[in-house]
């Protein structure tokens, strides 16, 4: 069971690891758009 | 489109709670190895998946090579890169299954081996993508694609072409599956695609903001006067 479980969690654990990657990639575009803005 | 999005995460994320419900619940339990064969309804979704990421990569690419499309450019980084996601799940979760029914985390077996060029050569392909810095990185990224994606075909034949320890495939291959399990093992595909196919979505709007703003960047550097640069 223990490697059951260890197979499941690290899925999920993979697939929030990129998710996060995602989210901080939009938060640095958005960054960026805003500094672009700024500077107009 | 955004609705369209929320609505589709949703329903994704419903999805997936019943598949790892049927999974860990309603799936029979196999005979001879336990539960431990319930890492089969994560391992062979992510596993397709992979492959149809990767044949998308393929096309994306074979696309852009003749038309010089930047969507496609954008559609095949965003394909290899989830496809690598996935590819990591598969190469996690078999030697999590391998330990307890073989005995061993890893053998170099030639599903395995290849799996794991696989994975190397997209892993490659988006190196070449993130610190290239020659504007013909695409053509050379696209070529390199093409090359890789000749490494699917042959790992999902290599159970036919050669003697290994892998098991049999499910489905059109020498090994069989009782109903229900293929049952749980298709709705944890569905699961899994719904859920590609979000990534996708979201990382390819990333793309395309990103190109946007390097564009706009470039454009703001050049019209900058000479005296504040």
């Amino acid at each position: 069971m223990n490697f059951l479980y260890a197979a499941y969690a690290a899925t999920w654990i993979i697939h929030i690891c990129y998710l996060v990657i995602l989210l901080v990639g939009y938060r640095r575009v958005r960054k960026q758009i805003e500094e672009l803005r700024r500077g107009q | 489109m955004k609705r369209i999005f929320t609505v589709f995460a949703l329903l994704t994320g419903i999805l997936l709670s019943y598949a790892l419900y049927e999974a860990l619940i309603v799936a029979p339990t196999e005979k001879t190895m336990g539960d431990v064969q319930r890492i089969f309804y994560y391992h062979v979704p992510s596993a397709w998946t992979a492959f149809l990421l990767f044949t998308t990569n393929f096309v994306a690419s074979v696309v852009y090579l003749i038309r010089r499309s930047a969507a496609a450019d954008a559609l095949a980084v965003v394909s290899a890169e989830v496809g690598v996601v996935f590819c990591t799940v598969v190469l996690v979760t078999g030697p999590l299954w391998a330990r307890p029914v073989w005995g061993i985390w890893w053998t170099w077996d030639v599903r395995l081996t290849s799996t794991l060029v696989l994975w190397l050569i997209y892993v490659s392909y988006l190196m070449l993508r993130r610190f290239s810095t020659s504007g013909e990185t695409p053509v050379l990224a696209a070529a390199l694609a093409i090359f890789g994606a000749l490494d699917v075909p042959l790992v999902y034949f290599s159970i036919w072409i050669f003697r290994t320890q892998h098991p049999q495939p499910v489905i059109g291959g020498g090994g069989s599956i009782d109903p229900r399990m293929l049952h749980v093992l298709l709705i944890n595909w569905a699961a899994f695609l719904g859920f590609a196919l979000l990534i996708c979505w979201s990382r390819y709007r990333l793309e395309v903001l990103k190109r946007e703003v390097e564009e706009m960047q470039a454009l703001t550097a050049l019209l900058q006067p000479r005296s504040s640069r």
